[in-house]
């Protein structure tokens, strides 16, 4: 991968890292609006769902450093 | 650029090992860094809402008498606390033989509701968020959620809290 298609790659990933974390953060003020009034059905699932969604945050996240690892090896030498 | 095989690099390069054109790519890969843990931080308050939620025991109401019916003249409130000094309730009496109760507390920002008797519904001053004298429910305002309503139970004259709806 070239220099310029790593960036590229990088930079989509961190922008799908930046949606999945505001879906969190609605979800987190949803989970405390709704424990507030007394409902405590939701706050299950919904810790569910933001356990999944940090785990596609961290899958991203691994994306990136390989990404970065893949073109640092082939700039080796310079 | 000539490649230079890794042995034969000067030292400096081993010292400042971050290139310029790979600057980048460091700068990008915090920035990804920061998000990962701003999304830990998320999952850790949505687990910290679950544990308080199985852990925190559920307020116990017992009966609290408030005051006698005829205290309080149609169309009057009465402000009391229950289950405990910190939770201020009002108590409107809007007919002869009916009397409701809510938590004072609006569920905005927690400002104290007032009733106001011409529009003959509950209003929060902070935001003008209004609340219906019937069922506590939003009328009006950023207000998210109805007002919690203290149930009552009346005595002969006298008037009992007994419990709060969420």
């Amino acid at each position: 991968m070239t220099q310029r298609g790593g960036v590229t790659a990088i930079d989509g990933a961190i922008a799908l890292i930046a949606i999945l974390l505001v879906i969190q953060m609605w979800l987190l003020t949803a989970t405390l609006e709704s424990y507030l009034a007394g409902h405590t059905e939701p706050i299950l699932p919904a810790t569910i769902i933001s356990a999944i969604l940090l785990g596609a945050c961290g899958g991203l996240f691994f994306f990136i450093r390989r990404i970065d690892a893949d073109v640092r090896s082939k700039e080796e030498g310079y | 650029m000539k490649k230079v095989p890794i042995d034969e690099r000067p030292l400096w390069r081993d010292e400042f090992s971050i290139q310029s054109a790979t600057e980048k790519y460091v700068a990008r890969r915090q920035f990804a860094k920061f998000l990962v843990l701003t999304s830990l931080g998320m999952f850790i308050g949505n687990l910290w809402i679950l544990v308080r939620s199985w852990f925190v025991a559920k307020p116990q109401f017992l009966p609290q008498r408030i005051s006698t019916i005829t205290d309080i003249k149609v169309g009057g409130v009465k402000l009391f606390s229950y289950p405990t000094a910190d939770d201020p309730c009002i108590m409107i009496r809007t007919a002869s033989d009916t009397l409701v109760a809510y938590s004072q507390k609006c569920t905005h920002l927690s400002c104290a509701v007032y009733f106001a008797q011409q529009q003959g519904r509950l209003e929060c001053p902070c935001h003008e968020g209004y609340f219906s004298v019937e069922d506590g429910s939003v009328l009006q305002g950023p207000p998210p959620r109805p007002l919690p309503r203290v149930m009552l139970k009346r005595q002969g004259n006298e008037i009992f809290a007994t419990g709060v709806e969420a």
